[in-house]
């Protein structure tokens, strides 16, 4: 699959209680929770994100509270994949347990600016930056995590493994 | 040659060993959620069309924004009772409930070489009593309510050893908030850290809850502490099924080893806006505070409550201040009730609330204004953690902050007159 959108860029430590504050987890709406995706961070995020827009992190990106509601407000909110430096451990299984993509890259990260155009060709690994003229490559994920993301996600690969247990 | 997180894992995997990176496929004996992760739990539970592998191994506790604070937090506790019920599952109800991590290992729910995963990500909490058990997302746990078990990636061990004796007012939160500003905010990311020696044995449980809990916060997947007598005198009396005890083998392969000497270190306070962003109390000066919170799961225990007394005894909380107490169960409430704690609390002008996670998430019963400054024995004092992002947190132990709230500012008890 090819991603394409501009870039949102932010540092390190981008901690689950700004992806989206608590104040608004008393609902679990993606959509609801969107609205408020990264409020407290940058204010500006809801009113300018676009549909297939990428952020892209410093270090430890997701730390914090185990809250699925972060990576479901950044999907909903219209985001393609998050590219980071690394991620936090609970954000990482969640995002990927959801379908939110996400890379780490070090270089990706260094070489990209606010504003930039990428494009991502998830199966390959692969981010372009068209705006600089840029290649990378993202470290690939382990086997297992491969096939998870290839059955669509934890909740229908368990649904495979629970069939086969029957039968 | 494994390490204590490694003999659980292996145990749990059917596995004669396992080592750092591999995927193993992991039996749970608990697996948690509350009402915050519950409801997309069971929405995610529900596609999987099957009932819960052992409702004696799934609870639920209402504990972030109950007693309910608004309609939509009484619709996600409701959700949260109506699944309960129907599937049989252990859930305890506002007046029996308490903070999930205070409450669990008080019933008795976790007990040592346990696998527990907990929608929550405090759940690390439970290593104090040598039990694996760690965070995870909804959607994990509602795989895990289905199945009964989780993948899991074998993390490698930090090793932590404190040498010597602990000096006054320093206790674990003041060791684990060291280690943090030690090896920073993702210093132990995805690693089980394992912590050891003469300053730890010293520990009373209440203190190792407070740094296995704060394990997560130095990006740990787990905090592990070794079983002894004070680990058996907790446990016998609340255990109502076997359990076993490991040990990490004396070869066992740390990826890395952080010595320290505890009697070097002073109580510290994180300052806004990370855990790890620590000073020594001696040099946290000339910071005024509207509002000290003392409770929550990291230092919400009857032990807490003993020293926050002992400073607020006799003493007045300084006008200009707000002092909340949040005992972290009903059972802690009752003891600190009968001890006469609640009295010297109330006689010195501090509120004390029922169980809850409030304030620490800016949830309820103490969210900050812009601008204000709460010093609190909470666990994370990220930007708008306790309300408005214009606020401030600092982090400290329950003496600090009773400390605090008499003097206005941020001061050790010495300083108290």
């Amino acid at each position: 699959m090819i991603l394409k959108g501009r870039v949102h860029k932010y540092g390190a430590n981008v901690d689950t209680d700004v992806i989206i504050p608590a104040r608004y987890l008393n609902v679990s709406e993606p959509a609801e929770l969107a609205r408020h995706c990264l409020e407290d961070l940058d204010p500006k995020f809801t009113s300018k994100v676009k549909p297939g827009d990428i952020i892209v992190a410093e270090t430890n990106f997701g730390c914090g509270s185990s809250r699925e509601h972060a990576p479901l407000a950044i999907k909903s909110a219209g985001v393609s994949c998050v590219i980071a430096k690394s991620f936090a451990r609970i954000f990482f299984r969640n995002a990927i347990n959801i379908g939110l993509p996400l890379l780490e890259s070090e270089e990706a990260v260094d070489s990209t600016q606010d504003g930039d155009i990428l494009e991502v060709d998830l199966s390959r690994g692969r981010i372009v930056n068209i705006t600089r003229g840029l290649e990378f490559t993202s470290r690939p994920y382990p086997q297992f995590m491969s096939e998870l993301i290839a059955a669509g996600g934890l909740i229908e690969y368990t649904r495979k493994r629970l069939a086969e247990r029957r039968s | 040659m494994m390490t204590l997180a490694e003999k659980i894992l292996a145990a749990h995997a059917g596995k004669k060993e396992v080592s750092a990176g591999e995927f193993i496929n992991c039996k749970v004996d608990l697996v948690l959620s509350n009402d915050i992760t519950a409801p997309i739990a069971i929405r995610e539970f529900r596609k999987l069309g099957v009932k819960v592998f052992d409702p004696d191994k799934i609870v639920m506790v209402p504990d972030h924004f109950a007693p309910n604070k608004d309609i939509n937090s009484a619709e996600q506790t409701r959700l949260m009772r109506e699944f309960a019920r129907e599937q049989g599952i252990i859930h305890f109800e506002v007046g029996q409930m308490g903070i999930e991590h205070v409450l669990l290992p008080e019933k008795g729910l976790v007990l040592p070489g346990d696998v527990v995963i907990g929608a929550d990500s405090h759940t690390c909490t439970y290593g104090a009593l040598g039990a694996f058990s760690t965070g995870m997302g909804s959607t994990d746990i509602a795989v895990a309510m289905a199945t009964g078990d989780i993948w899991m990636k074998v993390p490698p061990t930090l090793k932590f050893i404190f040498h010597g004796k602990a000096g006054k007012w320093v206790g674990g939160k003041d060791l684990i908030l060291y280690t943090i500003g030690q090896i920073g905010v993702d210093g132990a990311l995805y690693a089980a850290m394992e912590f050891a020696g003469e300053a730890i044995s010293a520990l009373s449980m209440s203190g190792r809850f407070t740094m296995a809990n704060m394990a997560i916060e130095a990006g740990g997947k787990a905090g592990l502490f070794y079983v002894d007598e004070k680990t058996l005198e907790y446990i016998k009396p609340r255990a109502r099924r076997p359990y076993k005890i490991y040990e990490p083998d004396p070869d066992a392969v740390y990826a890395r080893i952080y010595e320290w000497d505890a009697s070097e270190i002073e109580p510290q306070v994180a300052f806004p806006h990370l855990p790890s962003n620590v000073k020594p109390v001696s040099q946290a000066r000339n910071v005024q505070i509207d509002q000290s919170v003392i409770g929550s799961c990291t230092n919400g225990r009857l032990e807490d409550l003993q020293v926050a007394a002992a400073i607020l005894k006799g003493r007045k909380v300084n006008p200009h201040v707000r002092c909340i107490i949040i005992p972290g169960t009903q059972q802690v409430y009752l003891e600190a009730l009968k001890e006469g704690l609640i009295e010297i609390f109330i006689e010195a002008g501090a509120v004390v609330s029922t169980p809850t996670c409030g304030p620490c998430l800016g949830g309820h019963m103490g969210v900050l204004a812009a601008g204000e400054r709460a010093i609190s024995t909470t666990n994370r004092n990220f930007i708008g953690r306790m309300g408005s992002p214009k606020s401030e947190v600092y982090l400290s132990n329950p003496a600090i902050a009773a400390a605090s709230a008499v003097a206005g500012w941020i001061v050790s008890p010495d300083d108290l007159k």
